[in-house]
């Protein structure tokens, strides 16, 4: 009788609890999106106008306001995109001399990959700011972010990618390679199929933490190569009502990262944990 | 942003047990195996660890980039004292410290928690997953923003708004941001770093074999003791792993200091290398305190790198 009355208790109880929790997480973000979506005299008051008449303004003002956000898109883009490639093309070579054939060592040079990433950003940003801006005198330029954001998620992708190409059965390459398959043949036949949901989940992640990233912008850029983030936080202001035009831009910028998470949730947690959890 | 000592390979290196006459083509054929390792090796190091033995020389020289400074000199360990004997930078490293501890350790009880209530079966169990996730999906500074600026801002803000519609009185004038500026932090990083934690506990749970967990419950096992000696040893491993890289990114966290309190109150070790080298210029205290976050970041790494390279033996 008494744990009749204990499952039927849990039975409601858990949904109840975990529907709760939810939508106190969630809370936050729908009232930024609220806010962004309300005229902006009416997103700034006490107490919050909820059922205030919707508007686009904000989300068209970001495009058309004599500081507009696109430039700011479009480097967060580039760095992003490109600063994946990047990491692609360095790591994915790095992990297969790390898993397929292994060299000599090879967990002292995983663990010499994952403990730059342990270390703080912080630790080089005063040699990189005087390099890029005394040294070679490139300030304010993309090119620099591409090449800080890869060696930032360098280590992330090394690691995931290994624990994705460790799965590939040396038999099978042992074999091909006796049947006379050459390395590329053996690459792209037998190691690519296995490796490309490593590759899907290795880009994601780089994508996500190279979008996100804001101390290094902030401190080598100012309007040229600007990114989203940066950006987002010029648009607090003093002097007239800023929340909804802030909430707008804040939502805009996170739009891609929310879409590209929710579509690969599964991949965000292998990513995340460095490929550890499958 | 340096290396540290790696634990000591595992039996299960390769090379491990090779007759001699491998080791002999492994010789020859070593170079070609490395190749593909190279470029990335050398970009890493160059564009981190340069950086850092560059900031490592500056800590010892005497290197102000305000106008009216003295030229650059030798300093000896000056700039080391100065970050050890002034109370602003004491008091970012005693900061770094506590948010680092609140917050990791809130989340990582609430992560659990929430993770175990998502591991039954309900309707809408799949929504309530991605409810949860949506806050880690928040691009960090336009969270932080928006939870300065909408959330918890005095007046404005949501949550001064709700509590006066609640009928608090006074509601209109609570501060958070300057009153509490620290627990602020912690909330917006507790609700932005718990649905990390929580995929990582899930993904753990979720690997848990079920019959096990029925055949204890047959057998008459409670609920608590079910937990007590069959779950919490099963995801013990997640939560390592879970709090060893919240606290890699937490103990970084500069975005939510900048973009709630700009400082005021709650400076981390990050914000304060940030504010002495970008806003005052002194490039030697800087430095001297980037070496300082090291120092300490290395006693984390160290436990971290336990944590990972057990769970690599445990691949192997």
């Amino acid at each position: 009788m008494r744990t009749w009355n204990r499952r039927r208790v849990a039975k409601i109880a858990i949904p109840l609890a975990a529907w709760l929790i939810g939508i106190v997480f969630v809370i936050p973000i729908l009232y930024m999106v609220l806010t962004s979506l309300h005229h902006p005299q009416d997103a700034q008051t006490y107490p919050p106008s909820w059922g205030a008449p919707l508007t686009l303004e904000n989300y068209a003002g970001l495009f058309t306001s004599a500081s507009p956000i696109t430039p700011a898109l479009i480097n967060s883009v580039i760095t992003s995109v490109l600063s994946t490639l990047l990491v692609l093309a360095l790591a994915i070579p790095a992990a297969y001399a790390l898993a397929i054939r292994p060299v000599k060592k090879w967990s002292d040079v995983m663990f010499f990959f994952l403990s730059t990433k342990m270390l703080p950003m912080v630790a080089g940003i005063l040699p990189l700011y005087l390099f890029t801006t005394k040294v070679i005198n490139m300030p304010d330029n993309v090119i620099i972010l591409i090449l800080i954001y890869t060696a930032m998620n360098l280590p992330i992708a090394v690691w995931m990618m290994r624990s994705f190409l460790v799965e590939v059965p040396p038999a099978i390459i042992e074999a091909a390679s006796i049947d006379g398959a050459s390395t590329f043949r053996i690459l792209t036949r037998i190691v690519a199929p296995i490796a490309m949901p490593g590759v899907a989940a290795t880009s994601l992640i780089c994508f996500i933490f190279a979008w996100n990233e804001q101390l290094y912008a902030k401190v080598l850029t100012s309007v040229a190569a600007q990114t989203g983030p940066v950006y987002v936080n010029t648009l607090i202001q003093t002097e007239h009502a800023y929340l909804a035009e802030l909430a707008a831009g804040a939502t805009l910028i996170s739009l891609p990262v929310l879409i590209a998470g929710f579509a690969a949730q599964d991949k965000l947690v292998q990513g995340l944990s460095l490929g550890a959890v499958k | 942003m340096a290396s540290v000592t790696a634990p000591p390979p595992t039996a299960t290196e390769p090379a491990a047990g090779r007759p001699p006459e491998a080791y002999k083509k492994w010789g020859r054929e070593s170079w070609k195996l490395r190749a593909p390792l190279l470029p990335a090796l050398i970009f890493l190091i160059v564009v981190t660890q340069l950086p850092f033995v560059a900031t490592l020389v500056m800590s010892f020289m005497s290197w102000s980039a305000q106008p009216d400074a003295p030229e650059r000199s030798f300093a000896g360990l000056d700039n080391f004292k100065t970050v050890f004997t002034t109370p602003a930078y004491r008091t970012a490293v005693l900061n770094t410290i506590e948010m680092t501890v609140v917050v990791v350790g809130v989340s990582a009880v609430l992560a659990l928690g929430i993770a175990m209530l998502l591991n039954h079966a309900f309707i809408g169990r799949g929504l309530v997953r991605t409810m949860m996730i949506a806050p880690f999906l928040i691009v960090p500074i336009a969270a932080a923003v928006f939870w300065g600026n909408g959330i918890l801002m005095t007046g404005f803000g949501l949550v001064d708004g709700v509590l006066g519609q609640l009928g608090v009185p006074g509601a209109q004038d609570i501060a958070f941001l300057t009153d509490h500026p620290k627990l602020a932090i912690e909330i917006e990083l507790i609700w932005q770093w718990t649905p990390f934690m929580m995929l990582i506990l899930l993904a753990g749970l979720q690997s848990q074999d079920p019959e096990v967990l029925e055949a204890a419950s047959i057998d008459g096992c409670s609920g608590w003791q079910t937990f007590v000696h069959m779950t919490l040893p099963h995801v013990r491993r997640y939560l390592e792993l879970s709090i060893v890289l919240g606290t890699i990114f937490i103990v970084q966290n500069f975005d939510s200091v900048l973009g709630m309190t700009g400082g005021l109150n709650s400076t981390n070790v990050p914000f304060a290398v940030y504010e002495t080298f970008y806003s005052a210029k002194d490039y030697g205290v800087a430095s001297a305190l980037g070496v300082v976050v090291v120092i300490g970041s290395l006693i984390i790494a160290t436990f971290a790198l336990r944590v990972v390279s057990s769970l690599l033996e445990e691949e192997n």
